[in-house]
Parts: structure tokens; C-alpha cells; sequence
């Protein structure tokens, strides 16, 4: 008898979640290195303070973006192979492993966008509009992020192409979800209406989420 | 190429019990191959392994024998041949529902480093279904009581492989694959080791043991077979 589906999804994102603890990669290298690169904009393009906080927000979801699919690819990649023969034989279905290691990965980077937006906003003096729309689209490009980062790893883990395939993968999919973070945040401060733009981001989350469930056993026995 | 099915057994009080030989067999290979990329790894396989016997594999260095372990386990598919463990076929998708009762202990352990060795076995029990309450016993089974809270990572190689047999133990399988079980072992893991083998081959199940050390395995194996240049004789 194996465990019930949902069940092992939780077994990994505790695993994966233990595993973070104990390394601290992401506490102790990823946060701090995204917080230097927010820090390392003003020196690039002074300390005009209204451009600052023109270009903040954009800054901080690129950031957000290049460090988030590194999180989540990183974490993703990260079993060995006879990690991962051993989790095949204890029966874990593959697309429960999918599901907990996004899972995982989507709580590391959701930590992630709030230590790196606490810098953004105290650097780039930044409003922090409509609080309940922006932590949703910060769970969104959080849940994103981490689909993308993890279908990347198992792709990449199931060809000979290696690394070089990451960013041909992550980029064009990333592009909608930063086009409908920074979007949304300006519909905030304009006015505008952000459901589409969030709306967007919710397709793109589920178009992922669809394809790395589907291909979780063909990409796991390839 | 010989049949080895039909090989006797190395030590005639060694062999399965006329009950065992007489049911199914758990491991049937028919001229099966593999290829990893343009590399022909094995070819035109035949194996028939029945329940209750241990089965001893050698061969040199990359002769192919981890590859073999790991079709058996379900875990790569033929390039050519045919075959099933377990009932299942190897080349279809029945082969997943049998992955949960083949066990494999590997030379290279497959623990987590950063979780403790009774996280390690928490873990392989929540995917398997088997209740957690087992990870002390087998712990202590195989010695490593004192352990239970030593990350993985800094265990010594003979520790993980301990914690490995610990997870075969708690689980129960038809089908145990072991790469060089001695390796790395002290004389009382080794004890246990053996012990494990006995006990499953006792309750019908099957071992295979892939092993440099000839005496040792011919002690224990109903029979042996040798892998050169991909192909079993």
C-alpha cells in the first residue's frame, strides 16, 4: 500500500522545507545577494529619489524574477539520482513529487518577495497600495515562479542539455508573469483596472502548473 | 549464451524450497537490452529468478551490473527483449505499480544530507504508506539507535548504508536489489545484512546481490551468474 497522493505531497514539502532549514540557502544567500542587487541600482543610476521610485517597482520584480526561477530551479535539481531512484521505489508519484517541490519552493520565494520588498519599499520609498491586491500578487508570482523554476529543473534533468536550457525555457513564460506584477501595481497607484493583469498571471500559473503535472512521469522516466 | 534459470544451485541445501520454485517467477528477462544514448550497455539478457532464491551477480567494472540493477528495479526501460518483475512488464506502465515492493540498496546511498537519519526514514515511510512508529525498531535493527538524530550527511558512509537496509527492512518488499551490501560495513552490519537476505528469501521473496567478493556471496547465493560485455553467462 502507498500513501494517499496529497499525502506525499505534504512528506515533500516537509523534506524540502527541513532541507532549506538546515542549509539556509536561501536565508543566507539568496535573500542577501537580492537585497545587495536593490542596493546596487541607486549606485547605477544616482539618487535622483523620484526616478528611484518610478523604476522601484519594476526593479524589484525583475530581481524577484531572476533570483525566484534561480530558487526554484536550484531547489529542484538538487536530488541526486540515487535520491531520486530511492523515491521512485518507496512508490512517490511523480506528479506529487511536482506538486510539493513547487509547493516548497513557492513558500522559500514568497519569504523571499516580502524580506526583498521590506528593502524595496525603505529604499526606494515606495506606497504600498492596496495591501490585500498586492500580497495576492505576490502569492501568485510566488506560486508561478516556482511552477516555472521546477518544470525547468525536471526538464533539464531529463535531457543531456544541462543548465544552458534554463533561461530558453524561463524567459519567454517569466515575461507575462513580470508584465502582470509590475502592471497590476501600476493599475494601483493609477487607478487602473488589475484584475486582467492578474488574471493573466493566474492563466500563465495554471498553464505551467497543467503541463508539469502532465509531464511529471514521462520527464521523470526519460 | 546459457540459460541461467536452468543453472543449479551453488550448494543444493541452499535451494528454494520445492514450493517456492514451483510458483511464479518475480524476475523474467527474455533477451533484453539496454542502451544509454549510442551505447549498447547490455544485450540479449536472459535471467528467470523465482521466490526464494538469492541470486549472486558479478562482474568487472563497468560490465554493466548497476544498469542491470536498475532495470530490474523498474527504473529504466529495454531497448530490446522483453521482460516483467513482479508480474509487471517492463515496458509498460504496470511496471510503476510494482516499484513499491522492489527495494534497492545502491553503493551510492540515496539519503537526504541535510535531514537526520530517522528524518530519512520518516520520509521514506510517509511516501510509502508504512507508519512511522517502525523507525525506531528498524533503527535499533540495524544498530543505529544512538543515531537516530545524526544528519545524514555527516554519518559515515557504513552509517548510510545502514539506514538504507533499516528503510528495507521497515518496508516490505518481494524483490530486494543490493549493490556491494559488504561495502563499508563492519562485521556486525554484515551479520545483519545477511540476515536480511536469508529472512526475505524465507518468506519468498528474492534477492539480488552484486558483489566483487565471490566467496562471500557464494556462500549465501542459491546461484550465480556473471556479467562481461553486457551480456549475462
Amino acid at each position: 500500500m502507498t500513501a494517499g497522493f496529497w499525502h506525499q505531497v505534504r512528506a515533500v514539502i516537509d523534506r524540502d522545507l527541513l532541507r532549506e532549514r538546515r542549509s539556509g540557502d536561501v536565508l543566507w544567500i539568496t535573500i542577501p545577494f537580492g537585497a545587495l542587487a536593490l542596493l546596487l541600482v541607486p549606485l547605477a543610476v544616482g539618487t535622483d529619489a523620484e526616478l528611484l521610485r518610478e523604476i522601484g517597482v519594476g526593479m524589484y520584480w525583475v530581481i524577484v524574477m531572476l533570483f525566484g526561477v534561480l530558487v526554484a530551479v536550484g531547489k529542484a535539481s538538487k536530488e541526486t539520482i540515487p535520491q531520486q531512484d530511492a523515491s521512485s521505489l518507496l512508490g512517490l508519484d511523480p506528479a506529487a513529487g511536482f506538486i510539493g517541490r513547487t509547493v516548497s519552493s513557492a513558500i522559500l520565494l514568497l519569504a523571499f518577495e516580502v524580506v526583498v520588498g521590506v528593502v524595496a519599499v525603505g529604499l526606494y520609498n515606495l506606497d504600498v497600495l492596496g495591501p490585500a491586491w498586492l500580497i495576492l500578487t505576490m502569492i501568485i508570482a510566488a506560486i508561478g515562479l516556482a511552477l516555472l523554476g521546477t518544470l525547468t529543473a525536471s526538464i533539464v534533468n531529463s535531457t543531456s542539455a544541462g543548465t544552458a536550457l534554463v533561461p530558453l525555457l524561463v524567459a519567454p513564460l517569466s515575461v507575462p508573469l513580470l508584465l502582470g506584477a509590475t502592471q497590476a501595481y501600476d493599475g494601483l497607484r493609477y487607478g487602473h483596472a488589475i484584475v486582467s493583469w492578474v488574471l493573466l498571471m493566474v492563466a500563465v500559473a495554471t498553464v505551467v502548473a497543467m503541463i508539469g503535472v502532465l509531464t511529471a512521469r514521462p520527464l521523470q522516466e526519460s | 549464451m546459457s540459460d541461467p534459470s536452468t543453472a543449479p544451485a551453488a550448494d543444493p541445501e541452499k535451494a528454494p524450497s520445492s514450493a517456492d520454485a514451483a510458483a511464479a517467477p518475480l524476475v523474467v528477462l527474455d533477451g533484453v537490452g539496454v542502451r544509454m544514448g549510442s551505447t549498447q550497455i547490455l544485450r540479449d539478457v536472459n535471467l528467470e529468478i523465482g521466490p526464494g532464491e538469492v541470486v549472486g551477480l558479478f562482474g568487472a567494472n563497468g560490465a554493466g551490473k548497476t544498469t542491470a540493477l536498475r532495470l530490474i528495479a523498474t527504473l529504466i526501460r529495454p531497448a530490446q527483449g522483453a521482460g516483467t518483475v513482479l508480474g509487471a512488464d517492463l515496458a509498460s506502465p504496470d511496471r510503476y505499480d510494482v516499484r513499491r515492493r522492489i527495494g534497492m540498496v545502491g553503493h551510492v546511498p540515496g539519503l537526504f544530507p541535510e535531514l537526520t537519519l530517522a528524518e530519512n526514514l520518516q520520509y521514506a515511510g510517509r511516501v510509502a504508506g508504512v507508519p512511522t512508529v517502525r523507525v525506531p525498531e528498524a533503527l535499533a535493527a540495524v544498530g543505529l539507535s544512538g543515531a537516530a538524530d545524526r544528519l545524514a550527511g555527516a554519518s559515515s558512509h557504513g552509517m548510510q548504508r545502514r539506514t538504507e537496509f533499516a528503510r528495507e527492512l521497515m518496508i516490505d518488499r518481494s524483490l530486494l536489489l543490493l549493490d556491494e551490501p559488504h561495502s563499508a560495513l563492519d562485521r556486525n552490519a554484515v551479520d545483519l545484512v545477511e540476515g536480511l537476505i536469508e529472512r526475505k528469501a524465507a518468506e519468498g521473496g528474492a534477492v539480488i546481490v552484486v558483489s566483487h567478493d565471490r566467496d562471500r556471496i557464494n556462500a549465501i547465493a542459491h546461484r550465480s551468474v556473471e556479467l562481461a560485455g553486457g551480456t549475462l553467462t
